[in-house]
């Protein structure tokens, strides 16, 4: 590893193209300042995205970059990072990409646990198509391709990375700088399929899909920080907690009921078992805080790893490590 | 008695295996062909196996054969039809039978023709040999019982003890063609090493095979077949094309000193090379069995980025899910392999019988002008050059490259003399160097190939960004501009026009004044060769031209196509080559011998065909 320091401005390029005010400005400067943050080397990087608005990304940071094609971005990254281990490599896509031409590709991208930084930018909608539903629109959601609603449920990111044996999730709203920066920053250190689920405005076709949360003082009530080993309070004055209520959470207010902190459930990301974590990635408003930050973050084997050290392992136990000694392994006859 | 046995010197052999598709036959006709290869006969062989892994015991459908043609001159085919056939059961005769010659020996093993196994089979009398007009000699050989008792002191259990009736048969045919034992117990025992009880048993029946044949059967005619010419010096194996192919790939990945990377999916009849790749981890070599085709290739255009020599390997239906990744190589310029074992189609189709339907589809099956050389392997052992090939021009000319291979090249095989890397061309991929830093940007390329540079993740002074949009030429800045895109276009194009320069010019066999000239491609080479040879013997002016380098033509196509009067272009398709060439060379006018059966050429139907059109 190289041992110059790199500013942000060895991270940037380009002019980013996509409308003003769109979610994926203020993701890209996160990246950047997560980027320079980490310090790898701009060459030992490589951004891998699919198709569509956010997939422009890789044009827009001074490292490798690999605009691919509309959902495969997961299965490309997986061969880049399988060819070079030593490459750390962000797989950039959206909700349309990852999760409905590309969904086969991530499910089993996060089952293998490819070490992939995979974020997806969810903003609800198809843009670059000029606005259909996608499959994290809400049922009955109005798009230009579902004039009457949709008739169909949504899948939640956190939900299918867990049903498919994801061993890290976080999630971080775009507007939100300094909590990304963390986020990506813990997605970057975990070894294996770290998927990020970014929430993100499009102000064209599906303006204000995460409203609640849009803003400071939004997210302050409906939002709550998650983080290891730290109790689960939320509120302007934290005033607000989480505790388990039989198969479920309930939101509690310190103070009242007898209720203190140490009563609150204090936040393992670390926990193999997933189901708690998996209750917190599914909160919604406006019973429930929407959970930002690393949601789980468990070690497990990596992929590309495990490929090195089973060649690694055959090559001491064969003897054959050449082309013209694997001729000679054959049943062979002379003639003379 | 056996010392008056009546020796036949045959100059060629074709012996066929046939039972239920656990009986084992895949591995009898193995051992037999093995066997005759170690005493320097030359031989190809044809697995014709069902789709179905475990079809009904004993039915139609589930009827496994193995065909094998030993010579003791140069064998081309597994051969038309075959003198001896082993049918292990009702099934296996009322399905096979068609594949042996008028004056060829059947031989069955009479424990399987009971009733009930008759029914199985669908016959309705109790003497099938009569309801199918047999006139071939026949030799009913009470197999399951004689290898019962061979083996009733084995310690082992019954069904293992009739898993061995195949080695009775083997051991019978070796018998026939006067073949020493003693290979195929060496065999036998590798295989079974770990199993040495199972592999004694196997030999012990096999041994039994042979002396059931010498003690009793004396009077039928044995054969016996010794090498004419002697070959080449050297080491030979036997190889079938799978396995050829993807020791082309290992080689041309040690010549380019890169790692080799297969991304693939299971399918028919292609999944040896996945196979035989993922046991050479010895090697290096990476292999990711994907989620699907589309991951399969996806994942091999970003081993491909990142610097690898990265492969995918299918079947014709993979290609239709492959050739959206296969586009984005095009459009990146990233070297690719993409092997398509072709099977019969359209959709699942035949998916073990062999076509050459996927021509077009190579050529011209994406979206956009997609321009993507593509090379056919014309025999079990040609696998080898042509999967060498195909790397060394991806990865010298920055672009992805179909290999057609078939399911009767993957599957057959031939005797295969141990190549020499030395002798193989090296591979230079156009990697940037040190001092291009600072100058070079993504789409400057070489003058003379109209290649770009490639500059791998990982070396630092050349971060860079490509996709699957239209770029500007030289700098790789995406761009919609309408002068820009049309000079993209040509300019690919014209790149794999260029590898014209870089492969060998088209070969023309047997009489160069012909009458008729026979044009092939790909896997139909030993029938076309063996066609032409026999009607040279007969005293006609014929000649082949046959096609391993389909895009780009070789150089000369043009000149050879239009020196002979008659030119006749044999594939097993409606006629996609003899299109091509039509587009490719404007005016020549050429006959077309069509068959789309699943099922290798007959070089018999070969010859009457160009006969008669000679006559015409």
């Amino acid at each position: 590893m190289s041992e110059k320091v790199y500013t942000i401005q060895d991270y940037k390029s380009g002019q980013p193209r996509w409308c003003p005010g769109c979610g994926d400005h203020a993701f890209l400067n996160s990246l950047h300042k997560a980027m320079t943050e980490l310090g790898v080397a701009p060459h030992n990087i490589a951004v891998i995205s699919g198709i569509g608005c956010s997939s422009r990304l890789p044009y827009y940071v001074n490292t490798y970059g690999f605009h691919t094609i509309h959902g495969r971005a997961t299965a490309v990254a997986t061969g880049a990072k399988v060819a070079n281990p030593d490459l750390t490599i962000w797989q950039i896509s959206g909700d349309g990409d990852g999760l409905a031409i590309g969904g086969n590709h991530f499910i089993h991208t996060v089952r293998r646990n490819v070490n992939l930084n995979m974020i997806l930018l969810n903003n609800r909608i198809y843009g670059l198509t000029k606005g259909q539903y996608s499959p994290t629109s809400e049922r009955g959601f109005v798009s230009k391709s579902t004039p009457y609603g949709t008739v169909e449920d949504p899948f939640h990111p956190a939900e299918l990375t867990f049903g498919a044996r994801g061993r890290f999730f976080a999630r971080c709203i775009a507007v939100d700088g300094a909590a990304s920066v963390e986020v990506l920053k813990a997605a970057a250190n975990y070894k294996g399929a770290s998927v990020v689920e970014v929430l993100q405005n499009c102000v064209i076709f599906n303006d204000g899909t995460h409203a609640s949360v849009a803003t400071k003082e939004g997210r302050s009530k409906n939002a709550i920080y998650l983080e290891h080993g730290k109790p689960m309070l939320f509120g302007e004055q934290k005033e607000f907690g989480l505790m388990q209520e039989g198969f479920g959470l309930k939101v509690v207010k310190l103070g009242e009921n007898g209720i203190t902190e140490k009563d609150i459930l204090i936040h393992d990301a670390h926990c193999q078992d997933n189901t708690l974590q998996l209750k917190l990635a599914l909160m919604e408003g406006p019973d429930f805080p929407i959970a930002l930050g690393v949601i789980r973050d468990v070690e497990a084997p990596t992929y590309d790893e495990a490929v090195t050290e089973q060649i690694e392992e055959v090559k001491a136990k064969k003897k054959y490590h050449n082309f013209q000694e694997l001729l000679m392994t054959n049943d062979t006859w002379e003639v003379k | 008695m056996t010392d008056e046995m009546m020796v036949k010197e045959l100059e060629e052999v074709v012996v066929r295996f046939s039972g239920d598709s656990g009986d084992g036959m895949q591995l009898a006709g193995n051992i037999f062909s093995n066997v005759s290869a170690t005493v320097g006969n030359d031989i190809c062989t044809f697995p014709d196996y069902p789709a179905d892994i475990r079809a009904p015991q004993g039915s139609l459908t589930g009827v496994s054969g193995f065909q094998i043609h030993v010579g003791a001159g140069q064998v081309y085919t597994p051969g038309d039809r075959c003198h001896v056939l082993v049918a292990m059961n009702p099934a296996a005769l009322k399905t096979q039978i068609k594949h042996c010659k008028p004056q060829g020996l059947v031989i069955t093993d009479s424990d399987s023709f009971e009733a009930k196994d008759l029914e199985k089979a669908n016959f309705s009398t109790n003497n099938p040999f009569e309801e199918l007009g047999i006139k071939q000699d026949i030799l009913e050989v009470p197999i399951s019982s004689m290898c019962k008792e061979s083996l009733k002191d084995s310690g082992l259990d019954n069904k293992s003890i009739l898993r061995c009736k195949n080695m009775f048969a083997l051991g019978l045919v070796c018998w026939l063609f006067n073949r020493n034992l003693s290979a195929a117990e060496k065999m036998l025992r590798e295989k079974f090493a770990k199993k040495p009880e199972v592999a004694e048993a196997n030999i012990k029946v096999l041994n039994d095979g042979f002396n059931y044949g010498a003690n009793t059967h004396a009077s039928v005619s044995t054969y016996k077949i010794e090498s004419k010419e002697p070959k080449a010096k050297g080491f030979y194996t036997d190889i079938n094309g799978n396995k050829a192919t993807a020791y082309g790939l290992i080689a041309a990945a040690e010549k380019a000193n890169m790692e080799l990377y297969l991304g693939s999916y299971p399918i028919t009849p292609a999944t040896d090379i996945l196979h035989e790749l993922s046991k050479h981890k010895s090697l290096g070599v990476k292999t990711v069995q994907c989620e699907d085709e589309i991951a399969g290739c996806a994942s091999a255009v970003g081993a491909s980025f990142a610097g690898d020599l990265a492969v995918t390997t299918t079947s014709g239906p993979g290609i239709c899910l492959k050739s959206e990744a296969m586009n984005l190589a095009v459009i990146a310029e990233l070297p690719l392999v993409v092997i398509n074992v072709q099977r019969g189609g359209p959709s699942t189709g035949l998916p073990t019988k062999s076509e050459q339907t996927d021509l077009l589809q190579a050529l011209y099956g994406r979206n956009g002008e997609s321009p993507m050389p593509v090379i056919a392997a014309t025999s079990p052992t040609n696998c080898f050059d042509s999967a060498y090939m195909a790397a060394k021009i991806a990865l010298e000319h920055m672009t992805p490259v179909v290999l057609l291979t078939d399911a009767f090249v993957a599957n057959g095989s031939a005797a295969w003399k141990l190549p020499d890397l030395q002798d193989y061309p090296a591979i230079n991929p156009p990697f940037v160097t040190p001092e291009m830093a600072g100058t070079w940007t993504p789409y400057q390329r070489n003058e003379q190939t109209g290649v770009r540079y490639w500059a791998v993740p990982g070396t630092e002074g050349f971060t860079h960004r490509i996709g699957g949009l239209e770029k500007s030429n030289e700098t790789g800045v995406i761009s919609t501009e309408p002068e820009n895109h049309d000079k993209m276009v040509h300019l690919r194009q014209e790149k794999v026009e260029k590898i014209a320069d870089y492969i060998p010019e088209l070969e023309v066999l047997g009489d160069q004044d012909a009458d008729l000239l026979i044009v092939g491609w790909g896997g139909t080479y030993g029938h076309l060769r063996l066609a032409m040879d026999f009607m040279r013997e007969k005293g006609k002016k014929v000649a082949l031209a046959h096609f391993q380098f389909i895009n780009p033509l070789p150089k000369n196509t043009a000149e050879v196509l239009k020196k002979y009067k008659k030119v006749i272009v044999a594939e097993q398709n409606l006629g996609q080559f003899a299109g091509y060439l039509r587009m490719k060379v404007p005016g020549i006018n050429i006959y077309q011998f069509n068959q789309v059966k699943g099922q290798p050429f007959v070089t018999r139907e070969l010859i009457d065909a160009f006969t008669k059109l000679l006559e015409e």
